[in-house]
């Protein structure tokens, strides 16, 4: 018996305003039945638009060369209509990033897992309803016959997800794509629906393609693995293969740019440079602009792919050629200087409660976001506040800041209450960097004129004191200074998360505040930062409150971790003794939902280090 | 859901007595309804005549209660102009009126959502193309000039339509699409983006992926979604076209409640202008109220919080 999927030589370029962009090029992907395929890459690596292709669900203008053979069938030759009836639901399936808008919200669960069984599949509206009331308890929606009826809005995002899992399954699929199905959900969460699509894989002997930029995922939850990068997969083979011995030096920098949670933090494996644009593909290598092995062969042709089915990539390096990777330095010894027992933002008993009502006239409800916090971050320290959404983390670091006050309890700066500090001294004590560099810039001025702004805002006019204080802020977070008229939709992520950096030690701070300051960042990007921010801190002797929910990312910069859930702290301690023997039971529960490398997979351990 | 439609209707009617108390209040500070009833000409001794037989030399708060508290009873006064109560004089002119918005309005709704519907489905197409010029020089072109063109194109040159009066259905064809015409560019454009933003959400990206294409994905998956603001604006648009047809109802001669307002406003006949403001003002509230309950039933997320 042939492949269940074979994708051949798959293109796929969008027509843009400034040319065609080559989003996918020259891909080819096989698939047996039954088998799991982890596609990894980060984003712009073409993962989705591979997925979308298959499932015909490009932009109608994109375009498409290649061939795409499914259980012997080759979908070209088949016409839109005979595609979506005779494929889409019954042999092929998809399930989304977005469990928040995948469902439509003015039609009901019920309605929504039915019709397309009722009406393509050959389903009686009995039978259909019957079907999903099993799918929807066999994926863990307690009392289903009560969510037919109910809306969208009325569930979690976990639970929609999973509602989304029960309809994609509906007409059992012979192949389910799941395109970064945990993404937009909390730690916890994203364990069970992970567990949940292995198990329910086994059982109805599906195949499945997993789609993520999360390398950890992919080693746990795929028999193959498939990497790729500007549009190409640059290396495919076994999962276990791929993460013990990566071939291609992209596949090595990514691995070792993730935090790990076994050993102690080292410096991570940021890759120089940004993703290349697919305007304009090069003639050889896509990686060669980046690559640390790069030969000049490289840049003239496309690389060959070397290796067998069973492991290959798209690499000129032969086994023997390439270099063992020097172990990283391990960081954060207790040389930070200036480390001290000094309070620098001290929260003592912290509530606050917002009072909402349903309406106009509904009755008012209140909640109690943050519940008697006391949280003191002290001079050089880098203090991890972990929760998952909704526990109050971010209220908090709002009140930390300064920028709000509290219900009750207080905050103090440098021992004096935040209520007396003007804003200009608050400000020039501590500073916040946010989550999202896309839209916490402002798009029409330009770097000089974002960096300077808290300097001008404290009435420095010296126009030779400002461009001397803005080179160094930008010398500081590694920025290139002919960057400086540029505008931040010029830059690539980590470079405008670079900025809003700057702009935050351009007065010189004591302490910053970082609400997830990598978490819409790729992963090799999110070295750079987390690296960066690492180098600071040793450099400035900064204390840093940094609000995360990833439990890598503590253990790569915290020196002290303090938990929250439901507005209450219910753990805090040094990094090491939390991470390594939690006291609370909600901690150990994160701890143990964090994606990790399985011991056998670790062989990357012994390759690096 | 019944209590909300209560204490909104509750609120509506406050919205329509502080519409009628800011109109009393500008109405007989704007004019001298005294001196308007006995004309230009009156001695001084006529004008005081009729303040005191009219009760105008009452101090306006006064007026206003006595008024406020004859509308409670049902009673709105007697027109000064027409001699008989205002509201015999609205309950008849107000068919025609309804008869014409409601025609109006379905003019509207037959040209401007399937027209936005094309346009968004085939964007950057001669369809689309075409959509948009309709929709500026519909924008563009005033109401009266657009009846006058259509009473000289189909009255008078080709004689298929009346000119003027209000009869038969056929003496309803030209002013509805006239009234009609003028909601159309903000009703297709409203439709046009919010089908183009529907169809590009994720929910239709997973109906896609379960097989549905072309009508049955548009049926069944984007039109409730991309009409919920059409019909907001809908219901405004009805309550401007009963209170706005002033114009249109003169043009052509139609005896509804907008000829009347214009002639009891020349005529400064105070008790029925006074009584079709309040109606205006019932009859607005009352199609947004209508547009929120309409909403609430189409979307989930309204009626169960």
């Amino acid at each position: 018996m042939g492949k269940l999927l074979e994708i051949k030589d798959l293109s796929v370029g969008l027509p843009l305003p400034a040319g065609l962009l080559h989003a996918v090029r020259g891909a080819s992907i096989g698939l047996d039945r039954g088998e799991a395929l982890g596609i990894v890459g980060e984003s712009g690596s073409g993962k989705s638009m591979t997925a979308l292709a298959l499932m015909r669900l490009l932009p109608q203008r994109a375009v498409q060369g290649g061939s795409i053979t499914f259980d012997g069938v080759d979908l070209g030759t088949l016409s839109d209509a005979q595609f979506s009836q005779g494929f889409l639901g019954h042999r092929i399936a998809m399930i989304f990033q977005e469990p928040m808008t995948s469902l439509n919200p003015v039609y009901t669960i019920g309605r929504q897992l039915t019709e397309g069984a009722v009406r393509y599949g050959g389903y009686s509206e009995a039978a259909a309803r019957k079907r999903a009331l099993a799918l929807l308890d066999r994926v863990g929606i307690p009392d289903p016959v009560a969510r037919l009826s109910q809306y969208p809005h009325q569930l979690s995002g976990g639970q929609r997800q999973r509602v989304m899992i029960a309809m994609a399954l509906m007409l059992e699929p012979e192949l389910l794509i799941a395109d970064e199905p945990t993404t937009a959900l909390d730690v916890t969460v994203q364990a069970q629906i992970l567990d949940l699509l292995a198990g329910l894989r086994r059982e109805m002997g599906m195949a499945m393609i997993l789609i993520t930029h999360d390398l950890a995922v992919v080693a746990e939850q795929s028999d193959r693995v498939a990497v790729m990068y500007g549009g190409e997969v640059i290396e495919e083979g076994e999962a276990q293969a791929v993460m013990a011995e990566p071939a291609h030096p992209y596949t090595q920098a990514l691995l070792s740019a993730i935090p790990r949670m076994d050993g102690p933090p080292r410096q991570l494996g940021a890759i120089p440079g940004t993703v290349p644009s697919l305007l304009s593909p090069p003639k050889g290598c896509v990686f060669a602009p980046r690559c640390a092995y790069v030969r000049a062969e490289c840049v003239a042709a496309r690389p060959p792919l070397l290796g067998d089915s069973a492991h290959s990539r798209l690499c000129i390096l032969t086994d023997a050629e390439r270099p063992a990777r020097a172990p990283a330095a391990p960081i954060r010894a207790d040389h930070v200087m200036g480390k001290q027992d000094v309070p620098v933002i001290d929260g003592r008993d912290i509530t606050q409660v917002f009072t909402s009502r349903k309406g106009m006239f509904g009755p008012k409800h209140t909640i109690r976001a943050v519940d008697g916090v006391s949280l003191t971050l002290k001079r050089g320290e880098t203090l991890a506040l972990v929760g998952e959404s909704g526990s109050g983390k971010s209220t908090l670091a709002r009140i930390m800041l300064g920028l709000a006050l509290p219900t009750s309890g207080t905050v103090e700066m440098l021992g004096r209450p935040v209520a007396d500090l003007l804003p200009l001294e608050r400000a020039a004590l501590v500073q916040p960097i946010f989550q999202d560099p896309y839209s916490s810039l402002n798009p029409r001025r330009t770097l000089a004129e974002i960096i300077a702004r808290p300097l001008t805002l404290r009435g420095t006019d010296d126009t030779a004191t400002i461009a001397t204080k803005t080179r160094e802020a930008m010398e500081m977070v590694r920025l290139p200074s002919r960057l400086l008229h540029s505008y931040p939709s010029q830059l690539s992520g980590g470079q405008r998360q670079r900025v809003a950096i700057a702009r935050a030690l351009v007065t010189r701070p004591q302490a910053l505040v970082c609400d997830e300051p990598t978490s819409a960042l790729d992963v090799s990007v999110q070295a750079q930062i987390l690296n960066l921010l690492t180098e600071l801190q040793a450099e400035l002797g900064l204390s840093c409150l940094v609000i995360t929910h990833d439990m890598a990312v503590v253990h790569q910069v915290a020196d002290r971790v303090a938990v929250m859930l439901g507005g209450r702290l219910v753990e805090e301690g040094t990094c090491d003794a939390v991470l390594r023997s939690p006291s609370n039971e909600y901690t150990a529960r994160l701890l143990a939902a964090a994606p990790q490398f399985r011991p056998e997979v670790s062989g990357v351990q012994e390759t690096f280090a | 859901m019944l209590k909300y439609i209560l204490l909104r209707s509750l609120l509506a009617l406050a919205v329509a007595f502080t519409v009628s108390l800011a109109a009393f209040f500008l109405l007989n500070v704007a004019t001298d309804p005294a001196q308007a009833i006995a004309g230009e000409d009156a001695t001084q001794e006529v004008v005081d005549m009729i303040r005191a037989r009219y009760g105008l030399d009452q101090p306006l708060p006064v007026r206003y209660f006595e008024w406020l508290g004859g509308v409670l009873r049902g009673d709105f006064g007697e027109s000064y102009y027409w001699h008989k109560p205002v509201a015999e004089l609205v309950a008849e002119r107000a068919g025609v009126t309804i008869t014409l918005a409601l025609a109006a309005l379905s003019v509207t709704i037959l040209i401007a959502i399937p027209l936005g519907a094309l346009a968004a489905l085939n964007p950057n197409s001669w369809i689309d193309r075409m959509a948009l010029g309709v929709a500026v020089s519909a924008q563009a072109v005033p109401n009266f000039w657009l009846g006058l063109i259509m009473i000289i194109l189909f009255a008078v040159m080709i004689p298929i339509f009346p000119v003027s009066g209000d009869d038969t259905w056929r003496h309803f064809v030209l002013p509805a699409f006239v009234l009609g015409a003028s909601s159309v560019p903000a009703i297709m454009r409203l439709t046009r983006t919010g089908l183009i933003e529907v169809m590009g959400a994720d929910y239709i990206r997973t109906a896609r992926s379960k097989g549905f294409r072309g009508g049955a994905l548009l049926r069944r998956h984007a039109l409730r979604n991309a009409l919920l603001p059409v019909i907001s604006v809908l219901a405004v648009q009805l309550g401007q076209k009963f209170g706005g047809s002033v114009i249109t109802e003169s043009i052509f001669a139609i005896n509804g409640l907008g000829r009347l307002a214009l002639e009891s406003i020349l005529g400064a006949d105070i008790p029925t202008v006074q009584m079709l403001i309040f109606v205006f003002a019932i009859v607005f509230v009352a199609m947004n109220l209508l547009a929120d309950i309409i909403n609430a039933i189409l979307d989930p997320r309204i009626r169960i919080g």
